[in-house]
């Protein structure tokens, strides 16, 4: 089960400093020559340096406060954490989201809707009328605390495209990756999703799921994984959802403090730099996206912001957004990346190859 | 301090196997992954198979492999342990099934 109540920054934790994780990623296996670096391995099919295409996905990361302490979380996210969006920081973000050529608006924490500016930024957001306006929302939330019970309401007037986190099927496996009682309040809350609209088959109020692993293995085929999620939660719940996204956990935060407290580290980088794809690589979604801090740095995905690893630009604060600069720029890389080549590939929408 | 005559981080090096017969390697190898595609049976339904004969093999790189890749799934442990019962099963079963041919030896020799 999820032992953790405190993130490992409160804990007082080595792994809660992104140097001394990086450290851990660049020594050892890496170091040896046992396994390639992700340099070294992306430049056997000649692309290194990765490089950023046009934007096509703004990910705001409204802070790292969460009601939940999740296993694996590469935020390190929890109650504790104080990091949380100002509303200036917001306006700045307003501005490049009205100005901006890319499609997809996405929000995520922590819980970002304990953010409290949470709700003026949704409104103020959706009206710049983006075509993919997402909310990372753990679902948990919602039945969190009363003030939270509208939020179905409050993501279908705006038409927020809801994402949330599913870890599996059944009960045990939700909980202990998650916590206890997750896996029973999230039910509750995608049946109230279900009864706005949320998730069903013609509805256009989207309702996607994710799926990562509870443990030290990769996702399975995300389509075959989506058919055994369908059909367990509408047999078991009556629930509908469109999409289930496979996501690989990535070797940082409390997910490498798991695999290194549990001795899985060697044999999970094996398993990441075995199922390595090129092809991944060409979709990997940190070329068409620019994550943007609490505190309106920027990065080319949430793993690097996690990793203190900025944007390899002069455009470096949200102050300062220029598109153009942006594009082209040379994506910043460890040892962590090989999660989003696994295989299928990994990104915030899942498999991308 | 003698070393075990398994270790774990042998199986990464089971595609090794190749260097010392190519060929017979690689057709091994082909055939072993067609054999996993999905097909008239699911992926997820041949991993429970194999996790099953993996335990009565009783070969320890596959039981390792199997189960890792039963999670990958989202196989159950629930579900796991039971498809070892059916190899289980299967296996005690063969040893009793044999209890007949003792009987019928029985039965011949000593009437």
């Amino acid at each position: 089960m999820a032992t953790a109540t405190k993130s490992l920054k409160k804990q007082g934790s080595d792994l809660a400093q992104s140097n001394k994780q990086l450290e851990i990623l660049s020594n050892g296996i890496f170091q040896n020559g046992e396994l390639p670096t992700f340099k070294a391995k992306i430049s056997e099919t000649n692309q290194f340096p990765l490089k950023a295409k046009k934007l096509e996905i703004l990910q705001i990361n409204v802070g790292y406060m969460c009601n939940q302490v999740c296993d694996h979380c590469h935020v390190d996210a929890g109650p504790d954490r104080k990091e949380i969006m100002t509303r200036d920081t917001m306006r700045q973000c307003l501005e490049v989201i009205k100005n901006t050529g890319a499609h997809t608006l996405d929000l995520t924490g922590g819980a970002p809707e304990m953010n409290p500016d949470f709700r003026w930024f949704v409104e103020e957001a959706a009206k710049a009328g983006i075509k993919d306006f997402i909310v990372r929302s753990n679902l948990t939330i919602i039945r969190a605390n009363k003030k939270y019970y509208d939020l179905p309401e409050f993501f279908k007037k705006h038409n927020v495209h809801v994402v949330s986190s599913m870890p599996h099927w059944t009960r045990g496996k939700t909980d202990k990756q998650r916590g206890d009682g997750v896996f029973d309040k999230s039910i509750k809350a995608l049946q109230e999703l279900n009864a706005v609209g949320y998730g069903m088959p013609d509805s256009d109020l989207r309702l996607d799921l994710v799926y990562n692993p509870s443990g030290a293995f990769l996702p399975g085929d995300q389509a075959a994984m989506e058919k055994d999620f369908k059909k367990a939660l509408m047999e078991d719940f009556g629930i509908e959802f469109h999409n289930l996204f496979a996501i690989t956990n990535l070797p940082i935060a409390r997910f490498l403090d798991f695999l290194i407290a549990s001795e899985n580290y060697e044999d999970y980088m094996y398993s990441l730099v075995e199922a390595y794809n090129p092809a991944a690589v060409e979709n990997v979604m940190c070329t068409n996206t620019i994550s943007i801090s609490w505190d309106g740095y920027l990065f080319d995905c949430d793993f690097n912001q996690m990793l203190e690893l900025p944007v390899n630009s002069k455009s470096k604060h949200i102050s300062e957004f220029n598109e153009e600069l942006l594009e082209g720029r040379n994506i910043v890389i460890s040892q962590h990346c090989y999660g989003c080549t696994a295989g299928a590939g990994s990104s915030c929408q899942g498999v991308v190859a | 301090m003698s070393k075990p005559y398994y270790d774990a981080a042998d199986l990464r090096k089971f595609g090794k196997i190749t260097e010392w017969s190519e060929e017979l390697g690689n057709k091994f190898f082909d055939y072993y992954g067609k054999v996993f595609e999905e097909g008239a049976l699911t992926a997820r339904e041949k991993s429970l198979i194999a996790l099953a004969v993996a335990h009565t093999e009783q070969c320890p790189y596959c039981i390792d492999a199997y189960t890792k890749d039963s999670l990958q799934r989202g196989v159950t442990k629930e579900e796991m342990m039971e498809a070892i019962h059916v190899g289980a099963a299967i296996k005690s079963g063969a040893t009793l099934v044999h209890g007949v041919q003792m009987m019928n030896k029985v039965n011949k020799l000593d009437g």
